[in-house]
């Protein structure tokens, strides 16, 4: 499989971009965050994302969606992060609907994915309980009750929790901490009694919830995938996460770049265009190499997952590593050069940098994907 | 975008290329070709002096030969293996599965070629580039001059016009193997009065000509694979030069951006085994079977990171001028990451080696076998042009910044 996109990938990402650019680019953030948006994002956006065709991008055509693969899915993910545009896509679209499809029964998969592909459902993954992304230690508790489970701990960083419609819930039916064996994903309804939805205001501005679980009530047929063997389940489904996220940083980084190499030919000081200046120039060089090479090592990722799920965990690893380092770089290079400028809030390039730390955080960080890849390597 | 939705028919007649490729290599390759090199003198460079260290270099050698594989991308008539693109890419992948050596290392394959197929008139490719292919000829570069290094274009070695000949006189430097060379590639200055870039021309002649003379310079790493180089009135066919007289710059730039993708792939990369396990022989490991050197081990695992997203990026710029989507300045980002990517590698090497690996002269460390390495490397940003060198291109070039 050749490392380009395809006419029709290409196609898709000019109507994604024509769409994004047009009806949320940065300024749209920024009124969310300004006007203190309850929803966090555009219903109406949502509505045109099903109309054509991207809510249900990864959902198969038999409920109702496009049955495309994770490469289409990194293209849309790549333009949400040239303009920051809030929006369910990651949560639902991408992590949710994968996890219902590669997990679901065939009960599940019919009740939900066609909601996901229409649009009138949201969907979100709890996952993470500690400040840092460490799945294996999960440990809210679910323990059998009667024909189903009850569920008690907390999740933090759970994305469009305040606004989710279902939440999908990992949980510990046995083992300890730290052990693969014994976790368990659990469909939620986030109205049921006992649970308790915290917004969380985040640097970026973009969704995210603290959810407290209180003894919270669900019967043996919320169970997604098989009871105590969740581990592998969700290795693909956070991959799927994690590929559409470096596709989002890649997106981001390119565009901070692009915007701060303008800033570099518009600028005068000293008499010059500070573009003229080789300590900048050798830095965005340098920049433009580290974003070319990271887009590469996505796109590898991407077609390693639309393969075999199973087998992308290594190109997975090293292209979300290589996403937070460079989208790191980009964004304090971005606003360096931009120098006060871009210290600015009336400056979008802060917008970018705060995203990233963001993105960085999500589905482990750099230091966490080149851990799992020197594990995997054996040293 | 273009080519990349390939029919059913095309991928199926791939799927035929790449089984009947694989069946055969694993009949042809001998075991002892399907690892890498240990040494310069394992590695086949052919030439009229040329001979093998081996008797499965020779013959893995002439197999290939035989197939045209030694340059499967150039076209039949020039003794080439005229495969495509696609096919191109299915047997490097496949020798790659088994780990096989290159069977020929050639400067003619791998900037010369390129420049005489783009460049050259009809009888100078079908004199030099089956010659080529074949390992009949080996070629050197005059390029570098004493002062004309990373200012290649203000190079002063001199062609003056004598009826149907040039008389060549000057000296070139950092002339990789041209003790060993049968022929040179050369940049000389045929018009002294023009601007430094256009009295340049790209000429070919025979290292045994009168007045050519070498001398092989002591590196820090021990060994000399480059010499300085000299011509005293050195007589060349006009009907030598490559492309028309006075625009060999546009050849040289062409034949560099070769160069450059040719030393950014210099690196090990992907083969032999992991760092972490070499690294892992002399530091050991803790009861998890992690190195017993949390800081090397996290040094080590960011190169991995990065030497994998480089192979994809290497990939891609393949797929990429496939699809005339590439830009022809690429090759010197690329030829900036990979030389810098290798010295990290070298770096690491020498830290996991510790005491080991500061061992200059015995059996045990076959001759100082990885501090050779390693000082040998830091060439890699300087050959070919200097890192600086690349970043100001890639400014210039691809950014389109002002005044670089």
């Amino acid at each position: 499989m050749a490392l380009v996109l395809t006419e029709e990938q290409s196609m898709l990402r000019d109507s994604a971009r024509g769409l994004i650019s047009d009806k949320a680019p940065v300024s749209h953030l920024r009124h969310l965050r300004d006007s203190k948006d309850p929803t966090g994002f555009s219903k109406e956006l949502w509505h045109s994302f099903a109309e054509m065709g991207f809510a249900g991008l990864l959902v198969p055509e038999e409920f109702g969606g496009s049955g495309l693969g994770y490469v289409e899915a990194g293209i849309i993910m790549e333009e949400i992060g040239r303009t920051l545009m809030p929006s369910p896509f990651l949560a639902t679209s991408v992590v949710a609907a994968s996890a219902l499809g590669r997990g679901g029964n065939a009960a599940q998969k019919s009740e939900y994915l066609s909601r996901i592909a229409s649009g009138s459902l949201l969907a979100t993954l709890a996952i993470d309980e500690g400040a840092k992304h460490r799945p294996l230690q999960t440990s809210l508790q679910a323990v059998r009750a009667g024909n189903g489970f009850k569920l008690s701990g907390a999740k933090a960083l759970v994305v469009d929790g305040h606004v989710a419609d279902l939440l999908i819930v990992a949980a510990r039916t046995a083992g300890a901490a730290g052990e693969r064996e014994g976790l368990t994903l659990f469909l939620v309804d986030p109205k049921a009694k006992g649970v308790a939805i915290e917004r969380t205001i985040m640097v970026d501005a973009h969704n995210a919830a603290r959810i407290e679980f209180a003894n919270v009530e669900v019967d043996a047929d919320s169970v997604l995938g098989e009871v105590d063997q969740a581990a592998g389940l969700l290795d693909g489904v956070l991959d799927i996460g994690r590929g559409a996220v470096a596709a989002e940083m890649v997106g981001l980084s390119d565009e901070v770049f692009g915007r701060t190499v303008e800033y570099l030919k518009s600028r005068k000081q000293f008499g010059k265009l500070i573009g003229e200046f080789q300590a900048l120039q050798h830095r965005a060089a340098e920049l433009y190499i580290d974003i070319e090479i990271t887009r590469a090592a996505t796109m590898k990722a991407l077609q390693a997952l639309d393969a075999d799920v199973a087998k992308a965990a290594s190109a997975v690893a090293v292209a979300k590593a290589r996403a937070g380092t460079t989208a790191t770089r980009a964004v304090q290079e971005g606003v360096q050069m931009h120098g006060g400028m871009g210290m600015t809030d009336q400056f979008d390039i802060g917008f970018f940098m705060k995203r990233a730390r963001v993105c960085e955080e999500l589905f482990g960080d750099a230091n966490y994907h080149t851990e799992q890849l020197a594990r995997s390597r054996g040293y | 975008m273009t080519d990349s939705k390939t029919s059913d028919s095309e991928s199926a007649d791939l799927e035929t290329f790449r089984n009947e490729t694989r069946a055969w290599l694993e009949a042809n390759c001998p075991p002892e070709m399907r690892k890498p090199a240990t040494s310069d003198a394992d590695v086949f460079w052919g030439g009229r002096n040329a001979k093998f260290s081996s008797e499965p270099q020779r013959i893995w050698f002439e197999r290939m030969r035989d197939k045209g594989w030694t340059v499967p991308d150039w076209p039949k008539e020039y003794g080439g293996g005229g495969l495509s693109a696609a096919e191109h890419k299915v047997l490097r992948a496949e020798m790659a599965r088994i780990g096989a050596r290159p069977p020929l290392s050639s400067f003619g394959i791998w900037m010369l070629g390129p420049a005489l197929l783009k460049y050259g008139n009809d009888a100078q490719k079908k004199e030099h580039l089956p010659k080529i292919a074949a390992g009949e000829i080996r070629w050197c570069q005059g390029y570098s001059e004493p002062n004309a290094g990373s200012d290649l274009a203000s190079l002063q070695t001199r062609a003056e016009s004598d009826g149907d000949d040039f008389i060549i006189n000057g000296q070139k430097i950092w002339t990789s193997y041209a003790n060993y060379a049968d022929w040179i590639f050369c940049l000389v200055r045929t018009d002294p009065t023009a601007k430094k870039h256009d009295g340049i021309s790209f000429i070919l002649f025979d290292m045994t000509s009168k007045g050519v003379s070498t001398k092989p310079i002591l590196l820090i790493s021990g060994y000399s694979p480059f010499c300085e180089t000299f011509f005293d009135n050195v007589r060349v066919p006009k009907a030598n030069v490559v492309g028309q007289i006075n625009r060999g710059w546009d050849v040289a730039k062409y034949l560099l951006q070769h160069e450059r993708a040719m030393i950014s792939g210099m690196g090990e990369r992907g083969v032999g085994r992991p760092l972490g396990q070499i690294a892992a022989d002399t530091i050991g490991t803790d009861g998890q079977g992690k190195l017993d050197d949390a800081m090397l081990r996290g040094q080590i695992a960011r190169f991995d990171v990065d030497e994998a997203a480089l192979a994809a990026c290497a990939e891609r710029a393949v797929d990429l001028a496939k699809a005339g989507q590439a830009h022809p300045a690429f090759s010197s980002a690329m030829k900036y990451y990979g030389t810098e990517l290798n010295k990290r590698r070298h770096e690491i090497l020498m830290s996991a080696g510790g005491v080991d690996a500061l061992e200059w002269e015995s059996e045990r460390s076959r001759q100082g076998a990885r501090p050779r390495a390693w000082l040998r490397t830091k060439a890699n940003s300087i050959e070919g042009g200097t890192s600086e060198v690349m970043l100001g291109i890639v400014a210039k070039r691809i950014l389109d910044l002002p005044g670089a």
